[in-house]
């Protein structure tokens, strides 16, 4: 499937490049700190990134890479699991710059490098001799590849140490690093990055302020995840760009793990990834799910036997039924008419993105203003609620509708020239009439306005000639007067035309805004199979446990183990029935009765007579069977031994407290 | 004031030391009585202690420097293990002399070996008839590494037979070293703190070239005016008056004042260092973005310091976790049934009683609790049901890597895990909301 390697590269593309760019206003800062270093304090960078853990890899080594390109060579990366103490920390910090250098300096002195990995102590005048070494070649010798610029400063490129997960490292370790670092900050000029989850708090919490007061720290907040998420759905699912799409539900899914459980960018790209899989592996009419170019070629390609799969879309036959009979006949006999047809609406399908996506973002500008946000704040909420059905015949809609009815003018005036750009701006062709008609909207509003400043000048003067009425009952009359005649003069032309306005913007959602359910073919495109989605990233441990052993059926599928539950069949496997007999004791069991009944459930199989010959003794066998069993419940974690009372076990599983 | 007298060194080399010195002749006297000429043998070892930013490291430093006499000056919590400490003390040793010959790197395994290549090193350089000095910063480190370690350099004069004293520097007192067995009493020396008066003489003599010296110690004395309350450590004192002197000149260059103009001087400077107080003090910002902001002069907003950003984002269910985690932590386990069940039993508590438990909970501090129960309040605090996937668990693990929670002894991973929850109330209001 080349199409969903495509997408998958363009896909990462994107995260790289929208990464880059959140740094991009970090890393000139960084390059500024470095000539400005104070006596003894090591310039630091507090790096706030949220609480979404998993992703900060990705983000750091993109930074690392920026760092690389445009600062410097020399960058260490250390993680808290790496380094238990100050001496492995030196350690990695040590044998990172040095292999960095490595890299850098090609192959030339590779015998000294693979000496100094075993030989050289980890100690920081090491560190500080190799700097001055290392420096001092490339001051003398060849230029290097980066950007060697007029400013001085460059002549000693600063040493970058990243600390990737603050949190997690112990404080000793890091007292003890900014000490001594800050003891060799004239000779080795170093730069520090923290990268922080929670909050910049934890610098306090962490470092005793004679350590911190050697810092000079300076704090950047990164974009918040959910910003990001936002911008990742809008460059991937709200594209023409892209034939592939996610149903409602499937969104819904995502969306939800992202907010509820992770606040993962990177679990949703790859959740997304595992849509495009399965969509792809599953229906088989995905062949047609690509670029609009490649789609005559593609459909005449189609067999005999793909043919017939579309006929059986629910979709296509609804389509099919809606036309005449005599055509009916043609599509559902004649491969050639079909293909045909099938181009046409799949163009037709392309067209209503095209739209669907720039209405969309108007629908958007207007919502999104609106006190209480009746249809969501963002736009994947508006984008979720216009795939779920049909967006003008919720309440939510009529309520937002109410809600924009009573819009002032200047907000009004904005969002119509928001709405104009995001036309303009769009692919579509269908556009250029209501392009036209809103900015019509827009000079009448604007006349609007200078009728309104005349109006102003009328009243403006009005009230002069009311102080001189010194009569309370006339004032009062005159009073009402001009409430009356504001309310029904002045502002009902800008209310008809704001009424008119909305209108129009209802009639455009009503025409463009199909839920894609309702149009032929959307199973090509749409990925809508979200219980299969949930299966596979919300993972239940505990649940597959349990009907594992609860219910070996459902796994082995053998019929002689399907039972009518209640009841142990004594056909399980024996880890099954030990489980099943564990289920019923408490906290502690008793190991000779487990077994007992075990025996007993193993033994009724073989009938009453074989039970009658050993009921006082246990078969050698079973009890074998037995401890096999029970040491493998041991193994899963299931249950462990006791110290509390001879021959028990105790039961760690839930419910067992 | 008593005058630098000793008979054994220039007259010209006391002098300078006197005035490199400020405020500390007292001690410097008494360490050249007991380091007594050059070639005498001196106390094996010395055991200087006092607060920080008591002048410890650098009265050591010019004493030795000035008066030329031989020594090793090595960090302890830069050489954090014995191996490496030992070798940087024979390095120096090395390179103290035979400049014409390349160090070259002595592998020291042990104190033992030490003390061999410490004779070796002294022999070959004509050291005999003076005295060495080791000085170890920072000598609460050497109480980590190997026990022979201290004992043997407060003894190391008996172990090489040679002409050597080691000077210890640090900043708690010397009973709190004494390793259980005994060993050998150094010589105690206690470096007192700087009084406002002698803070005001030392930071008043690197005056800045470009004003004169009266100047710069009024501005001294306003700065301790403000600072001293809070603050007495020299070196921050130091770094404060450098930020802030720019504001204080910034009159006069402008014309407004002459240097004379005491009073109003203060006027301009006395609220920023108010507010210098409030910021930089504290690292809220950092030296460089306080510059920064006097660059600009005007006032661009309020600058966020770090503790403005204390409000952290997290996944709804992280949310959720957290607060059953913190109720975890500081309700009972028996008033569980209370408070999450539908149909609790009966009340029976006196109020006084609740009250006493609801103060000391939080005087206790957090107590541990098992996952089933984390999992069994979260339940019953979430609206809708929650299925126990892998999700919710891995984001227990999540929030023990952030620090919020603690996994409470984690010896048996079979068992099941107790955790703690770290956060303060206030954390957890704030999530709460």
């Amino acid at each position: 499937q080349q199409i969903q390697e495509d997408l998958n590269k363009q896909l990462f593309d994107n995260l790289v490049s929208f990464l880059r760019r959140s740094h991009s206003g970090f890393q000139e800062k960084t390059t500024e700190w470095t000539c400005r270093m104070k006596t003894r304090e090591i310039p630091t960078a507090a790096l706030v990134l949220g609480v979404n853990v998993t992703d900060h890899d990705l983000t750091f080594k993109s930074l690392t890479e920026v760092l690389h390109n445009n600062v410097t060579p020399y960058i260490a990366l250390l993680e808290a699991k790496d380094c238990p103490g100050i001496k492995n920390l030196m350690r990695k910090l040590i044998g990172q710059l040095m292999n960095c250098r490595v890299d850098v300096d090609s192959l030339e002195e590779e015998d000294y490098v693979q000496v100094s990995q075993n030989r050289i102590p980890c100690s920081m005048t090491s560190l500080i001799s190799w700097y001055e070494s290392v420096t001092k070649k490339t001051d003398a010798g060849t230029p290097r590849k980066r950007r060697t610029s007029s400013s001085r400063h460059w002549q000693s490129p600063p040493v970058v140490v990243m600390f990737q997960d603050m949190e997690s490292f112990t404080t000793r370790v890091l007292q003890d690093f900014i000490v001594i670092s800050s003891q060799h900050i004239h000779e080795l000029p170093l730069v520090l990055i923290f990268g922080i989850a929670t909050s910049p708090m934890i610098i306090h919490n962490l470092l005793p302020h004679s350590v911190s007061s050697l810092l000079c720290i300076e704090l950047f907040q990164s974009l918040s995840c959910k910003e990001h998420l936002s911008t990742i759905i809008d460059k991937l699912l709200l594209t023409a760009q892209f034939p592939f799409k996610l149903g409602e539900k499937v969104l819904q899914v995502l969306i939800n793990i992202f907010l509820y459980h992770d606040f993962s960018v990177q679990n949703f790209v790859k959740g997304f990834q595992l849509c495009i899989l399965e969509h792809f592996f599953c229906q088989p009419l995905s062949v047609l799910c690509c670029q609009l170019g490649d789609v005559k070629k593609k459909v005449n390609s189609l067999s005999h036997n793909q043919c017939e799969n579309i006929r059986r879309l629910p979709s296509f036959r609804r389509y099919v039924e809606s036309q005449a009979s005599e055509q009916q006949i043609a599509l559902l006999t004649e491969d050639n008419s079909l293909k045909e047809t099938i181009q046409k609406l799949l163009e037709d399908l392309h067209i209503y993105h095209e739209n669907y996506i720039p209405v969309l973002r108007c629908l958007h500008v207007f919502t999104s203003s609106l006190p209480k946000y009746p249809l969501g704040k963002q736009i994947r909420e508006l984008h979720c609620a216009c795939l779920e059905n049909r967006v003008w015949e919720t309440e939510e809609y009529e309520s937002s509708l109410q809600l924009a009815r009573m819009l002032n003018r200047s907000d009004l005036v904005t969002m119509l020239q928001q709405c104009v750009e995001i036309l303009v701006s769009s692919p579509g062709k269908e556009f250029d009439e209501p392009v036209e008609k809103l900015k019509e909207f827009l000079t009448q509003f604007q006349k609007l306005e200078e009728e309104a400043f005349q109006e102003w000048d009328v009243s403006v003067s009005s009230p002069k000639e009311l102080q001189k009425k010194t009569d309370l009952y006339h004032l009062q009359k005159t009073l009402l007067e001009l409430k009356e005649s504001r309310r029904s003069k002045k502002l009902t032309k800008f209310e008809m035309l704001r009424f008119e306005v909305i209108e129009y913007i209802d009639s455009l959602v009503r025409n463009y805004l199909v839920p894609a359910d309702h149009k032929t073919l959307h199973e090509i495109m749409y990925f809508n199979t979200a219980s299969v989605l949930r299966e596979h990233l919300n993972a239940a441990p505990r649940i597959a446990l349990h009907t594992a052993l609860n219910n070996p059926y459902s796994y082995l599928e053998n019929q002689a183990l399907k039972s009518d539950g209640g009841s142990i069949s004594n056909k399980a496997p024996d880890i099954c029935i030990v489980y099943k007999l564990h289920l019923e004791c408490g906290r502690l069991i008793n190991l000779s009765d487990w077994l007992e009944a075990f025996s007993t459930v193993v033994m009724g199989a073989e009938g009453p007579n074989a039970d009658a010959a050993s009921s006082d003794h246990v078969d050698d066998v079973i009890h074998a069977r037995f401890i096999r069993a029970v040491s493998e419940l041991e193994l899963l974690g299931f249950i462990k031994p006791s110290k509390q009372k001879a021959d028990h076990m105790a039961r760690l599983t839930w419910g067992g407290c | 004031m008593p005058n630098l007298e000793h008979p054994a060194y220039p007259a010209s080399a006391l002098l300078q030391l006197e005035s490199l010195v400020p405020c500390r002749e007292s001690q410097v006297s008494m360490l050249l009585s007991i380091f007594g000429e050059r070639q005498q043998f001196s106390f094996p070892s010395i055991f200087i202690y006092g607060h920080t930013a008591s002048g410890k490291t650098y009265v050591m430093q010019t004493l030795l420097n000035t008066l030329k006499l031989p020594h090793v000056f090595v960090n302890c919590v830069e050489y954090f293990t014995s191996r490496l400490l030992l070798e940087e003390i024979l390095m120096q040793l090395q390179s103290h002399s035979s400049e014409t010959q390349q160090t070259s790197h002595v592998p020291c395994e042990n104190f033992n070996d030490f003390v061999r290549l410490f004779k070796q090193a002294v022999a070959s350089r004509e050291l005999q008839d003076q005295t060495v000095y080791i000085v170890l910063d920072r000598a609460e480190q050497l109480r980590e590494m190997e026990a022979n370690i201290l004992p043997a350099f407060l003894r190391l004069q008996e172990l090489t037979d040679k002409n050597v004293t080691v000077v210890l520097l640090t900043e708690i007192v010397w009973e709190l070293f004494r390793p259980n067995n005994g060993c050998f009493e150094p010589l105690t020396l206690y470096f007192p703190d700087y009084s406002i008066a002698h803070l005001q003489k030392i930071l008043s003599q690197n005056h800045p070239p470009e004003y004169s010296a009266d100047f710069y110690a009024a501005y001294i004395n306003i700065l301790l005016g403000v600072f001293y309350m809070v603050c007495r450590d020299l070196k921050e004192l130091q770094h404060l008056a450098v930020l802030n002197f720019s504001k204080y000149c910034e009159p006069v260059v402008r014309g407004e004042a002459n240097e004379r103009d005491t009073h109003k001087l203060w006027k301009n400077i006395e609220p920023h260092l108010k507010k210098a107080m409030q910021t930089v003090y504290l690292r809220e910002i950092s030296s460089s973005q306080w510059e920064r902001l006097q660059h600009d002069n005007g006032e661009p907003g309020p600058l966020k310091g770090l503790s403005a950003h204390t409000h952290v984002e997290l996944p709804y269910y992280s949310k959720f976790l957290l607060i059953a985690a913190y109720l975890a932590s500081y309700n009972p386990a028996r008033t569980d049934k209370r408070f999450f069940l539908k149909h609790h039993g009966k009340i029976r508590k006196t109020n006084s009683i609740k009250k006493h438990e609801k103060t000391s909970s939080h005087l206790i501090g957090p107590k541990p609790f098992p996952l089933d129960r984390l999992l069994a309040i979260l339940y019953s605090i979430v609206d809708n049901r929650v299925a126990p996937t892998a999700n919710i668990f891995s984001q227990i693990t999540s929030l023990v890597t952030l620090q919020l929670l603690s996994v409470v002894g984690r010896n048996d991973q079979l068992d099941g895990p107790r955790y703690k929850c770290t956060v303060s109330l206030d954390f957890i209001r704030a999530v709460a909301r």
